[in-house]
């Protein structure tokens, strides 16, 4: 019996960590690989939620199918919010206070627009995929996270093809490990960082439709993620993509098991405490190279 | 002005708006100036370790949230005279400051302000699951019928927070305008250099993070019997964080006035627009400001004035020579 509470309990943390993935890609790419400290990322998750809500309820459209029309949009917003980074502080070199600052007004104004919009009520998505259960053995797979596990995980694995096979994912790996060599042989780091940037908030959209096809949403649950996102981009290494998904996975199990064995009120802790204890002994990573 | 007379008027000012406040009739007043004033001590607070050492706390309510635990627990245990509840409220947010005043051994920039969200939720999680403060249900103050020296109850808690109000003003400025406050500025303009300089920025940043860390417990520390009914929802409400940061960023971080004229302005707006508007418009405005001013000002409203006496030094100095 107890057994398969613990077999149940970490395949559901795995499924999790999936999704986690998703979650967390946009922000390895802007905090990890960028250094752009998004604070913001969470609530662009939760637009995300609520703009597979509106298509799912108005059209009656797959979540997952509207995320992924819903991409290019993402990608111009998040372009656009680079554009005014850039300009107000990357060029004046005063990215740090103010660019915090400047996220968290962000990530304030996006909740509190969507209360205005939406109300504090739980929204929910409707997909043939939410009810039923897959069962294998002992152990039980809802098809409601495991859809977005698989999905999630070929996101992460197409952006990481993206990444080292095409000219634009080099381009942003250059960015990100010698931004001065870069402008030393007289390449702007500017439209690449507009790209990068760009792509990590058309990755929120689609992880907004996961977390509404995993569980109901309402404005203001994103802040929830903010400690959940960045414990997983520093356990994972800053940027690596491999690292992210093992640390999601990690981060997934840890609070499953919590949920499961001592009550679900207790998970936020385990994100926020892990987080605090790999920047205090391990600000590396998992698998950072340097200490 | 030497550090003594600005003390003695700062007191003078708080008796002067007290004996003045007297001529108000309308209660709702000292409702609504209770919330400014509780702003000025948390932005001053904030700017102690934000704007004066360059450290970003996003843990505001965290230790605001411990000052007014800290009274729950006391109240229902004895229930001691408010000044106590605001010393021991000090005593322990003060204490969760130096702990966090460790993580900046090796923490800085990005990763100390994450840091600092963790530890409130972390704390808040600790909270939402003991049961003796009410748990996630939250408890409910009943507050003593009458008030020592003052009539009406509120009147004597908003006393308190404008005396909470000018201390913790006079201590920005005379940290500020000495030793501890050159040594805060030469760790937030540059921390190697400060360390290779002989500035002990242990010993300081541990100060400043105990003292910021301390007043926002204190501020917080009355908050059961103003609201008489807490909650961990209301009680680590991240309005306070995006309010203790945005405050000192609109009025400008380097010096005591900046905070002071920020949570006065944006405090005020905001009770008002409270109360003629709605509660959820009114935080979208101090989202908006703060992202306006980071933008559009970066060194708040006294920044604005600065080049101006720049320009006027110039000219003093084209006329000399």
């Amino acid at each position: 019996m107890f057994s398969e509470l613990l077999l149940n309990a970490i395949a559901s943390g795995v499924l999790l960590g999936g999704f986690y993935a998703a979650v967390t890609v946009g922000l390895a790419i802007s905090f990890g690989m960028l250094d752009i400290g998004n604070l913001a990322h969470p609530a662009f998750v939760i637009l995300g939620s609520f703009s597979a809500y509106i298509f799912n309820q108005r059209l009656g459209l797959d979540p997952i199918l509207a995320a992924l029309l819903m991409t290019p949009a993402f990608f111009v917003l998040g372009a656009a919010i680079y554009q005014v980074y850039f300009l107000a502080f990357e060029r004046r070199g005063e990215e740090g206070l103010r660019g915090l600052a400047f996220f968290f007004g962000i990530l304030f104004i996006t909740e509190v627009a969507l209360i205005l919009g939406f109300g504090v009520d739980y929204r929910f998505v409707e997909a043939r995929y939410i009810g039923p259960t897959l069962h294998v053995g002992d152990v039980d797979f809802a098809l409601r996270t495991l859809v977005p596990f698989v999905i999630s995980l070929a996101m992460v694995g197409a952006l990481q093809l993206f990444m080292s096979k095409t000219y634009m994912g080099r381009a942003i790996l250059a960015v990100s490990q010698d931004s001065l060599a870069l402008r030393l042989m007289s390449v702007r780091p500017y439209r690449v960082k507009l790209v990068a940037f760009g792509i990590s908030i058309a990755t929120a959209a689609l992880a907004g439709a996961f977390l509404i096809i995993i569980q109901p949403v309402e404005p203001s649950i994103g802040r929830d993620y903010i400690g959940r996102v960045f414990a997983i981009v520093v356990l994972g290494g800053m940027g690596s993509f491999p690292g992210m998904v093992l640390a999601a996975i990690l981060l997934g199990v840890a609070e499953s098991l919590t949920a499961t064995f001592y009550g679900p009120s207790w998970s936020p802790a385990v994100a926020f405490g892990l987080l605090l204890l790999t920047l205090a002994f391990r600000p590396a990573g998992i698998l950072g190279r340097r200490a | 002005m030497k550090h003594s007379h600005f003390w003695l008027a700062a007191a003078a000012s708080v008796i002067i708006v007290f004996a003045a406040s007297h001529f108000v009739s309308n209660d709702y007043f000292f409702f609504a100036g209770y919330v400014v004033l509780q702003y000025i001590v948390l932005a001053e607070a904030w700017n102690i370790l934000g704007g004066y050492t360059g450290y970003i706390n996003f843990g505001t309510s965290g230790f605001f949230a411990i000052g007014a635990y800290s009274s729950v627990v006391l109240h229902k245990l004895w229930g001691p005279p408010i000044p106590v509840l605001i010393v021991v409220g000090g005593v322990l947010a003060g204490a969760v400051g130096l702990a966090m005043g460790g993580l900046t051994l090796r923490l800085r920039g990005v990763f100390f302000a994450i840091g600092t969200l963790a530890l409130a939720i972390v704390v808040q999680t600790f909270i939402t699951n003991w049961d003796f403060v009410g748990g996630s249900r939250g408890v409910y103050i009943i507050r003593p019928p009458s008030a020592p020296l003052l009539g009406t109850y509120i009147h004597y808690l908003f006393l308190v927070m404008l005396a909470l109000a000018g201390m913790s003003v006079a201590i920005a400025r005379t940290i500020e305008r000495s030793t501890l406050g050159y040594g805060f500025a030469a760790i937030r303009d540059d921390e190697q250099a400060a360390e290779a300089a002989g500035v002990p920025t242990l010993k300081l940043k541990l100060i400043s993070t105990t003292l910021s860390g301390a007043l926002m417990g204190m501020a917080g520390a009355p908050l059961p019997y103003y609201v008489t009914y807490l909650d961990p929802a209301s009680g680590f409400n991240l309005s306070y964080a995006v309010n203790a940061i945005a405050m000192p960023l609109i009025g400008g971080t380097t010096n005591w006035i900046g905070p002071l004229i920020g949570a006065i302005l944006l405090g005020t707006i905001q009770q008002a627009a409270t109360v003629t508007i709605s509660s959820s418009l009114n935080l979208l405005l101090v989202g908006v400001v703060l992202v306006f001013f980071v933008v559009v000002a970066p060194h708040g409203l006294i920044g604005l004035y600065r080049p101006r006496r720049k320009e006027r030094i110039a000219q003093a100095e084209r006329k000399v020579a």
